[in-house]
């Protein structure tokens, strides 16, 4: 173990002479412990990418810890697009002692993770990090965390936004959640899963189809379309207590659910009066307003950030284009004007974006809109792309979408260059919509 | 452990407490002499959960049965690839369906809109909408009452058959008749 103890550059730990002597202890003892493998496909296209190297060293007390933090933790930023591992398998550290800066240097890391977790008396587990700057030989903090075992997972994914803020001043989504749909057999499932699709709890079963599940923007509720009743029907399901609310259940079709970024309003698509049509209803339930009256299929609305919009699908011009109409209803303006199939919008956090997913000579693919410019890239090489949801820092976006025969669902960056596979559960996977930031 | 350490243990342990448990606390500011400081319940987040990540799942059974229908008659109607006109060859479907219906004012028929797996679930959705009320409206011109008629949508998610071929198409762009 190759540690540079320098006492004036551990002064918050130095505070702490008895947890680092334990934990010299501990680090010898895990030195020989297998390094964990991300279990998480990453794939990578083009070049010129300047993406951050960093270490994240394996977690002493990992190896006998239900979590390898360390793992979870490097996936996650890989596969954010700006982060490249570099191997620290075998290495032994923790967040009370300092790395060797010119051993890491000649590994071509710019920075590193290094912490370690103990299980307590009382079952739970305390997971300390530091984080370093080692081009600079700077310690950028760290932190520590006092869980359960059900959150260990949280906490990787927390860790892993600190760093990501760290390095890049942007917030980093890895601790919010997804929601998303599978298929196994004739059951359907809506799951919530940690944002590598990892650790999904079901929150509702059905013998009939889930579609179009939705975040509350504080996270804590899915509006989603149920076949329960043997049509569809809109509910509000409170996925901590799983107690749901019925939210449009009208003659007729219920779906495509949104939300707007207050919370207050729902837009959903009705059939009650004859065709689809986009209607606003209180989320505490009430007598729906119809937003806009047209002679043709109105669906999928969805509020721009700034509440101000609603983007939504229309074939009023003979195709199915995205349109935008102001949330207070009046005129339409389209907003899609290459091709001939464009539905599924989805507009980033940052109002700069829309993605969509564009028929093109029989395929569905993901597009990205400029907003600003209005130019438009295809950013997956598949052919059967679906739903599209931005994170909610506005640099990722999750869709579902088909490999090797099978549902899959994807995350990729803005320009397509990152892409990985999330895990998930067995069966056909999709509809995901990514959640917002969760309260720190 | 002074007055001003436990000032700000407790202040930690609120702020933990607050945001639930698996928030963190700067690493300088972890207390160590009372490692309880930091420590909150583990089920401060949310309730009937373990942790704050929790979810309480929903398992629903059993779907709601069909009623009986004319008997021998077809309850399906076929529709052309992105067409939703009614076919000649469907009018005596209808006009049996129209004849048991009116027959009993107590009879309610679903009509169910379908379509083929290609394109979102949503557009399919309003898609299949479509065909579920040209059924409706069909049935209406031979005088079914509108309150015993309603008109939903499926889209592609139930299809009467799996893959992608042509015919497997054709048979999923339908709209079913089914009683309640």
């Amino acid at each position: 173990m190759t540690t540079d103890r320098t006492p004036s550059s551990l002064s918050p730990l130095a505070a702490l002479p008895h947890i680092s002597r334990r934990h010299a202890v501990a680090a010898l003892a895990a030195s020989s412990a297998v390094p964990a493998l991300a279990q998480f496909r990453v794939e990578i296209k083009g070049v010129g990418l300047t993406q951050r190297p960093i270490a994240i060293v394996p977690f002493r007390g990992e190896a006998q810890s239900p979590q390898k933090i360390s793992a979870i933790v490097q996936a996650d930023l890989e596969r954010s697009g700006e982060f490249l591992g570099i191997d620290a398998s075998g290495v032994a550290l923790d967040e009370s002692t300092r790395p060797d800066l010119a051993q890491w240097r000649e590994k071509k890391a710019d920075s590193l993770a290094s912490g370690s977790i103990t299980r307590l008396g009382d079952g739970r587990y305390d997971i300390r990090f530091r984080l370093w700057d080692l081009v600079n030989g700077q310690d950028l903090g760290g932190q520590s965390f006092v869980v359960t075992e059900g959150d260990l997972r949280l906490v990787a994914h927390r860790i892993a936004d600190y760093i990501y803020q760290k390095l890049t001043g942007e917030r980093g989504i890895f601790s919010t959640r997804i929601a998303y749909v599978t298929k196994a057999g004739t059951r359907f499932s809506l799951w919530v899963a940690d944002a590598d699709g990892e650790n999904a709890q079901s929150a509702l079963s059905s013998p009939e189809p889930i579609i179009s599940p939705a975040w509350s923007p504080t996270g804590g509720q899915l509006a989603y379309v149920s076949f329960e009743s043997r049509k569809p029907v809109v509910y509000v399901h409170d996925v901590s207590s799983g107690r749901r609310r019925l939210i449009a259940n009208f003659r007729g079709s219920n779906s495509a659910p949104a939300w707007s970024p207050d919370g207050r309003t729902l837009a959903v698509t009705l059939s009650r009066d004859g065709g689809s049509q986009l209607y606003l209803i209180d989320a505490a339930g009430g007598e729906p307003r119809r937003l806009m009256q047209s002679s043709g299929i109105d669906t999928e609305p969805t509020f721009s950030s700034d509440g101000r919009s609603i983007y939504f699908v229309s074939d009023r011009g003979g195709a199915p284009q995205i349109y935008r109409v102001p949330a207070s209803g009046g005129n339409a303006e389209r907003v899609t004007f290459t091709g001939s199939y464009n539905i599924s919008p989805a507009v980033s956090a940052d109002g700069q974006w829309l993605a969509y997913i564009s028929r093109i000579g029989g395929a569905f693919k993901l597009q990205v809109m400029d907003l600003k410019s209005g130019s438009v890239t295809a950013v997956t090489d598949t052919s059967a792309d679906e739903n599209p949801s931005f994170a909610p820092n506005s640099k990722l976006i999750v869709y579902a979408s088909q490999q090797q025969g099978r549902e899959a669902l994807m995350t990729t960056t803005l320009d397509g260059r990152i892409k990985a596979r999330l895990a998930g559960k067995s069966g056909d996977i999709r509809e995901p919509d990514w959640g917002p930031f969760q309260k720190q | 452990m002074n007055a001003k350490l436990k000032r700000v243990s407790l202040a930690l342990a609120i702020t933990a407490l607050m945001a639930g448990c698996s928030s963190g606390v700067k690493l300088e500011d972890a207390p160590v002499e009372d490692r309880g400081a930091t420590s909150t319940p583990g089920n401060g987040g949310t309730t009937g959960n373990p942790n704050i990540s929790g979810v309480a799942p929903v398992n629903l059974d059993g779907s709601a049965r069909d009623g009986a229908g004319p008997v021998g008659v077809a309850r399906i109607v076929y529709f052309d690839y992105d067409s939703y006109v009614i076919k000649g060859e469907f009018q005596s479907v209808l006009d049996a369906h129209a004849r048991f219906i009116k027959a009993s004012p107590n009879r309610k028929v679903m009509i169910e809109g379908h379509t083929d797996d290609r394109g979102g679930r949503e557009y399919n959705l309003a898609l299949g909408q479509k065909r579920a009320e040209a059924v409706r409206r069909a049935l209406g011109l031979l005088g079914v009452p509108d309150s015993q008629m309603e008109a939903v949508s499926f889209g592609k998610e139930k299809p009467a058959v799996q893959g992608s071929t042509e015919d497997a198409h054709a048979q999923n762009r339908r709209a079913e008749l089914s009683y309640r």
